[in-house]
């Protein structure tokens, strides 16, 4: 981003407000604990007034600025800083907006389960967004990796919530593996990279093509930056995810489905293109080992998603696979594969919290987690199952749902950079993720009256998960139409890389 | 405002003298008392620090003696702050140790004052002075001090005390044996004036044999593995109060003195080029970082879990200033600040753990994120900042530190200090899941709010914050003051 043209630099503490916006609310949160619809009150008051800042960036980033705040520095050339640019502001837009609609769902979800602690919950929920957007808005590395950590540990008390002996064995796997992998790959891989070329600030065409390491050096740092993310799930660090299904459902929904794992995700699309960049890993041809890593996670996690009976863990192991179609569009590193990347973090988030959401409505309405159990299920919950299928086939990437248009994106990427293998994984895990959704789909509304587990009667769960869920839906079919949004900020972060 | 720096120094020494006349009349002057000369000494470094900022250093001719007959105090931008730091804990200690020496020691109040006034005096003496023997007398001073306060613990505390004893002397023997090299050679025992002296005698044995004697005199004395053997013990044994003094300031202190011989007695061409031990030291370093983090690693008890980390974190110094580039003497430096402040921090914890609970083992903090969401919020920040997570200040010296090494090609001190760091995570998130898990693992049986008093909470709360503060302003501390410590002619 040295290559934005100062005058299109605008100093603004916006990016700072929507970050403090969360953390306020906290002291809020904490304040009426007792006093439960207060509370939310505040939740969805943060949650409005960080969406409508965030959208308000949007117009002026569409026109070329970038919105810059310094919040302190470390040494002349490196400071704690926040940019908001096109990729950036993709991504917080959509956390932002789910914060929303989870917080909604949460309502019904933790109310309807009696869940204790409900104000750690909504407070760490408040400080993990904070953390997201942080992330989001990050100028370089090292902000990045500040705010990663954070959410690494906000997010902890969410993923043990039930403070039992499975939270507490999965707590520990959690940590583990994104503690362990950030400390002892980023950490190192970042202060190289400093010292190489004393910034760490994205740019275009990225700043260790200037380091003039060995091609082998930048193999060791490229690899220790893309597994040190382990947020994205790449195999073999992709363990915590389905460990960390044990938090309650809302948890898993926009954590493990759009604001952790997308920071995984959105890191290496960061390393990809503002460490890196496209260009450099090009004439290094180092796309391609990612690519295949990548296609590796594509794959196998796609079949281990057939065999899990547990519903949510079917849904990580997809999530598993999804990541990497994001990874995998980054390191193809042709225009149309990067834009596909980066809009399916959006097409995918929107996807996949729906299902989520699904899995919680389910849960919360019959107490059933195992697909076994929901054969017929869907005359039991007609639109909850209704919105499963929709969100089928978004995850899928068929029309007429969003997850359509990335995968095209993807597709179309894989052709330019002339990568053919890559086009038969997308499309033989395509084959996949329909093979693991269709049959719950199928399963829940085509069955004999005697194979039904549940009585013929329309029994949904509470409002509160129900709307959340549908409006979700119902987004991810409006994005088939209209991705603008997502899809302008893209190309114009795909148009400043080179 | 020139006599400011003798204040530091003599406030305290007068307040000590005072302290156990005042515990004769009525034993509740004597808090008040210590607290009052902590703060002045406070505010005397602070308003030294801020004038050595302005005017660069300052040198104080104690009654006016010129050196090198008299003594003198040359306080410059690296003693300076150490003096805000000594002080500081010393302040914040005085009023956290109110409550835990009422319960633990009810008996021995203006005792425990006078030594402890005392030990602070000694620490900020041998910060503030000028003169190798002085130093000494200094560094006696605050180790005499420390034997009465640790062996005042139960248990197993004289034994440990008494351990600490023999060792501390034999420390203290090797660096008066230096120093007593160093003034045959010279026939001067101040700091600058000797610099001047020995600038045409490295070459010569003795210069290097004395070199030797002290730092490895310092070495016992601050606990440099693998002649830490006394400092776990009695750490642990002491009483709450006096490990929260104690194992935040010895240890560091000896780290400051050990940078001031290396570079205002000696210089780093000496230390870096004649003296041609000096990147095994860094693998001695290494060493203590392993087997401090692998130790603490292995205890049950928090408290003696955490003199292992200190163990682990003097490596880290060591390592630091030895790696001979100007990020590794940065980082080390402000790791000083840094280390002091989590250490505080945490020694803090186990002593509202130990009046809460009556025991500092780790199985005693079960379920306390209920009990006490305060203590333990403030136990995370400082847990974060022993791991390295930005914005917490132990992330930033570490920053430094693993520069230094990559410029030194020092790839195994770096990779000790990310080991340790993993190991720190594990250390402190396994207690973070005792503490946060409930004792049956399946029932949330909702606890009591049973938080600690004001007393030590403050300070906590304070040290905590402070914690983040300084990890924001590490990068403001650097360019004004640990800039100026690094020697000039230092590359990188």
């Amino acid at each position: 981003m040295n290559t934005v043209d100062p005058a299109n630099i605008v100093d603004s503490i916006k990016p700072l407000v929507a970050v403090l916006i969360s953390l306020a609310a906290i002291g809020a949160i904490l304040l009426s604990g007792r006093r439960a619809n207060l509370r939310e009150g505040w939740t969805f008051l943060a949650g409005a007034a960080k969406l409508a800042v965030v959208a308000s960036m949007v117009p002026l980033v569409l026109q070329g600025k970038v919105l810059d705040c310094t919040l302190f520095s470390l040494s002349p050339g490196l400071a704690v800083k926040f940019r908001v640019d096109a990729l950036g502001l993709l991504f917080a837009l959509v956390a932002s907006s789910l914060w929303i609609a989870t917080s909604a769902f949460s309502i019904g979800y933790m109310r309807g389960l009696k869940e204790h602690g409900q104000t750690r919950y909504f407070s760490f929920f408040a400080l993990a967004l904070s953390a997201t957007i942080g992330v989001a808005f990050s100028a370089n590395l090292l902000t990045l990796y500040l705010f990663y950590e954070i959410l690494s540990l906000a997010t902890y008390p969410l993923v043990t919530h039930h403070q039992d002996k499975k939270a507490r064995s999965s707590g520990r796997k959690y940590l583990t593996y994104i503690l362990g992998t950030s400390i002892a790959f980023v950490l190192p891989a970042m202060l190289v990279c400093y010292s190489f070329t004393g910034t760490l600030d994205f740019t275009g065409g990225g700043f260790l093509a200037e380091a003039g390491a060995s091609k082998t050096t930048m193999t060791v740092l490229l690899l220790m930056l893309v597994f040190g993310f382990a947020k994205a799930g790449i195999m073999p660090f992709h363990a915590w995810l389905p460990a960390a299904m044990v938090a309650p459902t809302p948890v898993s929904a926009l954590l493990h489905a759009v604001a952790v794992v997308k920071v995984g995700a959105f890191s290496i699309l960061r390393v990809i293109t503002g460490v890196f960049g496209t260009g450099y890993l090009e004439s290094l041809d180092l796309g391609t080992v990612v690519c295949w890593i990548a296609a590796f996670t594509v794959l196998t996690s796609s079949l281990i998603a057939l065999s899990q009976d547990e519903l949510k863990r079917r849904l990580a192991f997809s999530t598993i696979g999804q990541l990497s179609y994001i990874v995998m569009g980054a390191a193809l590193l042709s225009p149309r594969g990067v834009t596909g990347g980066m809009v399916h973090v959006a097409m995918h988030a929107f996807g996949k919290i729906t299902l989520f959401f699904c899995a919680g409505a389910i849960f919360v309405a019959t107490g059933k987690k195992y697909i076994s159990e929901m054969v017929g299920i869907g005359w039991r919950m007609p639109l909850t199952l209704f919105a499963f299928f929709i969100g089928s086939l978004s995850v899928i990437g068929l029309p007429p749902c969003g997850g359509f248009i990335s995968k095209w994106y993807l597709v179309l990427g894989t052709l330019d950079a002339n990568q053919l293998p890559m086009l038969f994984v997308l499309l033989g895990s395509s084959l996949l993720n329909a093979a693991y959704f269709m049959p719950i789909v199928y399963r829940a509304f085509f069955c004999t009256p005697e194979a039904s587990q549940f009585e013929k009667k329309v029994d949904e769960a509470p409002l509160f998960c129900l709307v959340p869920l549908l409006v979700t839906a119902a987004i991810s079919i409006v994005l088939c139409f209209y991705p603008q949004p997502f899809m302008d900020l893209a190309r114009l972060a795909v148009a400043g890389l080179h | 405002m020139s006599q400011l720096p003798i204040l530091i120094v003599v406030v305290p020494l007068f307040a000590a003298l005072a302290i156990s006349f005042a515990g004769l009349v009525n034993r509740k002057l004597c808090l008040p008392l210590a607290v009052v000369a902590m703060a002045v000494s406070l505010a005397a470094s602070a308003g030294t620090l801020g004038r050595v900022l302005e005017e660069g250093v300052i040198r104080y001719r104690l009654g006016g003696w010129p050196p090198p007959f008299g003594i003198e105090y040359v306080i410059d931008h690296l003693n300076a702050m150490v003096l805000v730091l000594v002080s500081f804990v010393g302040l914040a200690a005085a009023v956290y140790s109110k409550r835990s020496i009422e319960e633990e020691m009810p008996d021995k109040i203006p005792q425990f004052y006078t030594l402890f006034v005392l030990l602070v005096t000694g620490l900020l003496g041998i910060t503030i002075t000028g003169d190798a023997f002085n130093l000494y007398v200094l560094l006696e001073i605050a180790a005499l001090t420390s034997y009465a306060l640790i062996a005042a613990g139960k248990g197993r505390a004289q034994l440990s005390s008494f351990n600490y004893l023999i060792m501390g002397t034999i420390g203290a023997c090797f660096y008066l044996l230096g120093v007593g090299h160093l003034y045959i050679l010279t026939g001067s025992l101040n700091m600058p004036d000797l610099h001047q002296l020995l600038t045409g005698m490295y070459a010569t044995y003795a210069v290097q044999v004395a070199f030797v004697l002290i730092l490895v005199g310092l070495w016992v004395k601050m606990a440099f593995f693998p002649v830490h053997g006394w400092l776990p013990n009695a750490y642990t044994h002491a009483p709450s109060a006096t490990s929260c003094l104690m194992a935040p300031l010895m240890t560091k202190v000896s780290v400051y003195v050990m940078v001031r011989i290396m570079f205002s007695v000696f210089s780093p061409e000496f230390t870096f080029e004649t003296f041609i031990l000096h990147d095994a030291i860094v693998w001695l370093a290494v060493v203590a970082i392993v087997a401090g983090s692998l130790l603490a690693l292995a205890q049950k008890d928090f408290k003696k879990m955490l003199t292992y980390l200190i163990v682990a974190e003097v490596g880290y110094m060591v390592g630091g200033v030895w790696l001979a580039n100007r990020d590794g003497i940065t980082g080390a430096v402000l790791h000083i600040l840094n280390d002091a402040m989590m250490t505080f921090c945490l020694f803090m914890v186990a002593g509202i753990v130990v009046y809460k609970t009556g025991g500092h083992r780790i199985e005693n903090m079960r379920g306390l994120f209920r009990k006490m969401p305060f203590t333990m919020a403030a136990f995370t920040v400082g847990a974060l900042s022993m791991i390295g997570v930005p914005p917490t200040c132990g992330f930033f010296s570490k920053w430094y530190l693993i520069l230094g090494a990559i410029d030194a090609g020092q790839w195994g001190y770096m990779a000790a200090l990310i080991f340790s760091s993993l190991v720190n995570a594990v250390i402190f998130f396994r207690i973070i899941e005792v503490a946060f898990f409930s004792a049956s693992g399946e029932e949330h049986t909702p606890e009591p709010r049973d938080e600690a008093p004001l007393t030590m909470l403050v300070p906590l709360g304070v040290v905590a914050v402070l914690l983040i503060v300084l990890g924001i302003a590490a990068g403001e501390i650097v360019e004004t003051v640990i800039r100026f410590t690094v020697p000039a002619g230092i590359g990188g």
